[in-house]
Parts: structure tokens; C-alpha cells; sequence
């Protein structure tokens, strides 16, 4: 599904170079979920951009789904994080003057969708969140816990095949944390492969795979014994 | 480029965004506003010199005789200088090419009656040319032609007011009048746009007038216009010529200022010229300047835009947004807003104009305005403008990385 190899990535600080990844080697099967974990700084969102496209290493090999990504122009780029990625973030980012249903709907409108369709496909994915009710809610007038469900929705839109989820839990209270890691441990158990950073210990081990980083590298790579969050829900 | 979703995507932006939209649309409307208005008054200004002239060809000259105040080759002072016919010819043969239409003119004063009404007007015996010098329009039947001057037919043409004056709801064309004892036929009826006095004249075939008043060749004075070709300083270039062959032809001295005089409406023109011209370019600079001062305010604004949706433009990056749709959605935005605004600015600025522009006569502004092609390339202007106001900060959007959009701070 995704293979990485020997991944390098170094960030200009003044006249000093920070070398923020240090030849990192992963590979990810379908269906899997991961969680990457590590103190801040140790190169875990980095990471996580360079398999999200928003970045570029420096040295190494990416392949994503038989895919070797290299050589992006930013229109490639922006072709395949809206055909390959689904994208979930600490602090939502919905686009505060659209309403759910059309930030659902944004992905697909850059798939070239007509609106009808779009709408529907929308209407539908928001319903599998539980938001149908909501979908014409500014973001403003949601909770968190909705809104990053909202995003959820939107990043499962464009059905695509890995969904990157960045802290996705940072910002919520621990009871909405739970409700939404049951909402991804359902969408894995339907097959999607995930990968999340997170520097929380109970939401990694809601995951199936811990990948800790440190300074750079990886320290350790395991899976564990997962921990459903239904039951604290 | 037409994409009904693309433009979903920017009047939403547009109408979820009213205050920013609202005072980057003031900025450019008021560029407009401003220009229209100081554009309008400038035509306004250049209405009142054009009238001041009239429809008068402006490239004539007209050329009068006197009695000598200089001794010169034999001749006292005072000898009264006569223009006969045969000058007509003498300047067209050393000047033909110069020329564009020729006439020489005697004036009389006469009593005009018919049906008894009765008035005094003048009576000006002409070559056919001079209804294009004059600029006269012909109301009804025609002007004086090449036939009446050979036959010296007693035929005239009346103005507008000698029509109303005497001819009441009677059509004049065909009835005779009566000129100090002799009945004219008349066959035309003129308009001239420079006023009562210059309709009330009557023209007549300058054969017939020289007939009839003297039975003598003698001319009162010549009027010409010259080639329009020729730009103001060859044209008084070419007045001074004239002047010069007369004097040597009437054996009158160079420095004598009386016997012939010449006026050349090239003096007058060449003035006016520089002056509209001058004015043109201070309304140009300004009105560019104001142009140029909305465009900037629109691209800080577009500028402060982008570093607003920095964060929206990132995740539409990150959800596949390529950059040439960041730069549509924010060049459009700008282009629209710039339009629409403007448009706006301009009515307001036309709107101004008609509503005040009667009361502006007595600064010497007649009928401010602005054309239809001022509308026209001013549409097209702001299109480019808010394009160029825009490509700069829809440039700066496609540049943004969405990692850098996202970080959480």
C-alpha cells in the first residue's frame, strides 16, 4: 500500500541546517492503522507531510500504492492528494463560510464532479458521520466534536485510499476524543488504511501499530493489542 | 474558463465576505467616480472653446482691403485698394494646392419685403463654395450653384430667421422677394447653428449682386479656407504668403497694416489647440493617477485578501485545489469586484454629471459628459485593471504551501 525508503528531510534554519528526518524506512499494508508517535521535534508531522504530498524529502523513495511519487509538480500533487489522500486535522480546517455539506462537497467539486452529484455524495458521507441533520450548519454553529467529523466526512468524500489524520484528537476533550477514534476504528474495520500522529498513549494504542520516532528516526515499530474506544464512550 | 462551479465559488466568497468586498469595490468605485466627473468636466470645458468657435470652418481666412497709410512706389497715402474678380484667380493659380474652398463676397444692406412685411438684412453675394465655408445647412430647396453665378439669375438663398421673419406659414421656396425694388426668386432656405445673426442673411450669386449693385467687378473681400492638412504654424506660414503676393500685386507696402488685411483663424486655432491639448493631458494624467490609485488600492486589498485566506487556500490545496483554480478564484474575485464596482462609480459619475452639469454654464462648462466610448474603454480599462490588481496576490496564492497554511499556530 505505502512503502518508504530511506527518507531523508532536512529543514534551513538561518545558516544551520536542521536534519529533521534521518533515513526513515516504512511500509504500510492495506487496511492497517498506524499510529506515529513521538515528542515534538522528533519529525512525526513531518513525516506525515511528506506521505501527505504537502512536502517533499529531500533523499528516499515514496511509492504509494504501486505509485513511485516523485518529481511533483504542484498541480501533480495536488492531483494525487485528492486522488490518494484523505486529510484530517488538529484544528478541523473547514472553510468557515461554507457549511457542512458544501465543505464535504469541496474535495469532490476539485475531482470535477458536477453539483448534483456532488451533493449527493455529500449529503451521503455526511450522513455516515451522523451529521445529516447539520449539513447546512456553518461550521461556527458546530461543536468540535462535529466539526471534526465534518472533516472526517469531507477527508472519506473522495473515497480515497489512505486517510492521514494529523493530532485529530488535539483539540477535543477526552469523551468527544473517544467518540471520534470509535468513528476511525470503524472506518478501518470497513477496510480504510489510516495513519495518524498523535503523542497521546491512549489514543495510540486505539490504533494498531505504534511507529515512535525520535530525533529522526524510528525507535520502534509494533503492533499492539488495540484498544476499542466503544467501550468508553 | 466558463465554469458555473468557478463562479459559485467566487460570489460565495464574495457575499460571505460583504465588508471586505464592500470597501475594496469603494476604493475602486471612487477611483471611477472621480475620474468620470473630472473627465466630464474637462469635455465640459472643451465644449464652451469648441462653441466659442462655432461650426465655422476653423481653418479659414478671410481677407479684407483698405486705403494705404504708407507712400510706397509712386502712391500717396490713402489709395483705396479694390479687389476685383480676377484676385480670386490670381491667388488660386499661386496657391490652388493650398486651398480647399475659395469665394469672394460683396455685402450690401437692403430692404427686404414680401406681402409687406417688411425687414433689413444683409445681402452677401457668393461663389457656391461658401456653404461649406460658412458650415450652413440647406432647410429646404438648395444652396446657390456654378449655373447661377454664370447666368447671374436672380436667385437667393434665405436664413432661418429672414424665413420666420417674413415668410409667415408661407414655404418660401419659389415665392419672389423683394430686395430694394427687385423681386428675387428664392430657391433655398439655410441653418446655420451659430446663432440668429448669422441666419439672418440673405446669399445671393455674387455675379448677380455685382450686376445689379455697379454692374462692375469689385469684390469686397475674399474668404478662403485652406487644406486642413496643414498643421497651425503652416497654415499662418501660408496667410503671411498670401499677404505678401497681394501687397506686391497692389503695389503696397510691406509695413503697411491697413490696405490689406488678412485674418487667419490659425492664430485663434493654434491657441484653442494647445489649450485642449494641455487640458487633455492634465485630465489624462489625472484621471490615470486616480486609475492607477484604484488599481493599487484593489491589489493591497486583493494582497491583504490572500494573506487572510491563507489558511482556506491551504486546505483547498490540501484537498486538491491545483494552482492555476487558487489563481481563478482570486483574479476573478478581483476582475468582478473591479467591474462591478467600477460600473458603478461610473453611472454615479454620469449621474453627477447630467444632475449638476446644467448649473456648470456659468463656470464655462457646457454639457459635461462622458461618450459612450469613454464607457466603453473605461469598462475594458477597469477589466484589465482589476486583472493586473489581481495577478499579483493570485499569484501569491498559488505560491502558498499548504504545510505552511496549516500549521496549527
Amino acid at each position: 500500500m505505502l512503502k518508504i525508503n530511506q527518507i531523508h528531510k532536512s529543514y534551513k534554519i538561518g545558516d544551520s541546517s536542521l536534519h529533521v528526518l534521518k533515513g526513515i524506512d516504512l511500509s504500510v499494508e492495506e487496511g492497517e492503522m498506524v499510529a506515529i508517535m513521538g515528542s515534538s521535534g522528533s519529525g512525526k508531522s513531518t513525516l506525515l507531510n511528506i506521505i501527505g504530498m504537502l512536502d517533499e524529502a529531500d533523499e528516499g523513495e515514496y511509492i504509494l500504492d504501486g505509485l513511485a511519487i516523485k518529481d511533483l509538480t504542484e498541480k501533480k500533487a495536488a492531483v494525487y492528494r485528492n486522488k490518494f489522500l484523505g486529510f484530517i486535522f488538529q484544528s478541523f480546517n473547514l472553510i468557515n463560510y461554507k457549511n457542512a455539506l458544501e465543505n464535504v462537497a469541496l474535495p469532490l467539486y476539485y475531482q470535477g464532479l458536477k453539483r448534483k452529484e456532488r451533493l449527493e455524495k455529500a449529503s451521503f458521507h455526511l450522513e455516515k458521520v451522523g451529521l445529516s441533520a447539520w449539513g447546512h450548519h456553518l461550521p461556527k454553529e458546530l461543536s468540535g466534536g462535529q466539526k471534526q467529523r465534518v472533516a472526517i466526512a469531507r477527508a472519506l468524500a473522495a473515497n480515497p485510499k489512505l486517510l492521514l489524520a494529523d493530532e485529530p484528537t488535539g483539540a477535543l476533550d477526552t469523551k468527544t476524543s473517544h467518540e471520534i477514534m470509535a468513528f476511525i476504528q470503524h472506518l478501518n474495520d470497513e477496510g480504510k488504511t489510516i495513519l495518524m500522529v498523535t503523542h497521546e498513549e491512549d489514543i495510540a494504542n486505539m490504533c494498531k501499530r505504534i511507529v515512535r520516532l525520535r530525533d529522526g528516526v524510528i525507535i520502534e515499530d509494533a503492533k499492539v493489542n488495540q484498544v476499542r474506544a466503544e467501550q468508553y464512550v | 474558463m466558463f465554469d458555473i462551479d468557478l463562479w459559485r465559488e467566487i460570489f460565495q466568497s464574495i457575499n460571505k465576505n460583504r465588508t471586505r468586498s464592500l470597501m475594496s469595490g469603494f476604493t475602486v468605485a471612487f477611483a471611477i467616480l472621480l475620474f468620470a466627473i473630472l473627465f466630464g468636466i474637462a469635455n465640459g470645458l472643451k465644449n464652451t472653446f469648441k462653441e466659442a468657435f462655432g461650426t465655422d470652418a476653423n481653418n479659414s481666412i478671410v481677407i479684407r482691403s483698405g486705403k494705404t497709410t504708407k507712400a510706397y512706389k509712386g502712391n500717396q497715402v490713402g489709395k483705396r485698394i479694390q479687389f476685383k474678380n480676377e484676385d480670386r484667380d490670381f491667388i488660386l493659380d499661386k496657391y490652388g494646392d493650398k486651398v480647399q474652398y475659395f469665394t469672394s463676397k460683396v455685402n450690401k444692406n437692403v430692404n427686404a419685403s414680401f406681402r409687406g412685411e417688411k425687414n433689413s438684412y444683409s445681402v452677401v453675394g457668393v461663389y457656391p463654395e461658401y456653404q461649406f465655408i460658412e458650415n450652413n445647412e440647406i432647410k429646404d430647396g438648395r444652396y446657390i450653384n456654378q449655373l447661377d453665378i454664370e447666368n447671374r439669375t436672380k436667385v437667393v438663398v434665405i436664413g432661418r430667421v429672414v424665413e420666420e421673419e417674413l415668410f409667415y406659414k408661407v414655404n418660401p421656396i419659389g415665392k419672389y422677394i423683394n430686395l430694394g425694388g427687385i423681386p428675387y426668386k428664392i430657391v433655398g432656405v439655410f441653418t446655420d447653428d451659430e446663432g440668429d445673426s448669422e441666419e439672418s442673411v440673405i446669399y445671393m450669386p455674387i455675379s448677380t449682386t455685382q450686376f445689379i449693385y455697379g454692374n462692375n467687378d469689385f469684390v469686397d473681400m475674399m474668404h478662403l479656407t485652406y487644406d486642413p492638412e496643414l498643421n497651425a504654424d503652416q497654415a499662418l506660414t501660408f496667410g503671411n504668403a498670401i499677404t505678401r503676393s497681394l501687397k506686391e500685386k497692389f503695389d503696397v507696402a510691406r509695413n503697411d497694416q491697413r490696405a490689406i488685411r488678412i485674418f487667419n483663424m490659425a492664430e485663434g486655432a493654434k491657441k484653442v489647440d494647445l489649450m485642449t491639448t494641455s487640458l487633455t493631458v492634465i485630465i489624462l494624467v489625472i484621471g490615470f493617477g486616480t486609475l492607477i490609485a484604484g488599481v493599487v488600492g484593489i491589489s493591497n486589498i486583493m494582497i491583504f485578501v490572500v494573506k487572510e485566506r491563507t489558511k482556506e487556500i491551504g486546505i483547498r490545496k490540501a484537498l486538491g485545489a491545483t494552482p492555476r483554480s487558487i489563481i481563478s478564484i482570486i483574479l476573478i474575485e478581483s476582475i468582478i469586484i473591479t467591474t462591478i464596482s467600477g460600473y458603478i462609480g461610473l453611472l454615479i459619475g454620469v449621474g453627477v454629471l447630467e444632475l449638476i452639469g446644467p448649473s456648470l454654464e456659468v463656470y464655462f462648462i457646457k454639457n459635461p459628459g462622458v461618450s459612450n466610448s469613454l464607457v466603453f474603454g473605461a469598462t475594458l480599462t477597469l477589466i484589465i485593471a482589476g486583472g493586473i490588481a489581481g495577478y499579483v496576490p493570485a499569484k501569491k496564492a498559488s505560491e502558498i504551501k499548504p504545510i505552511v497554511a496549516l500549521r496549527n499556530d
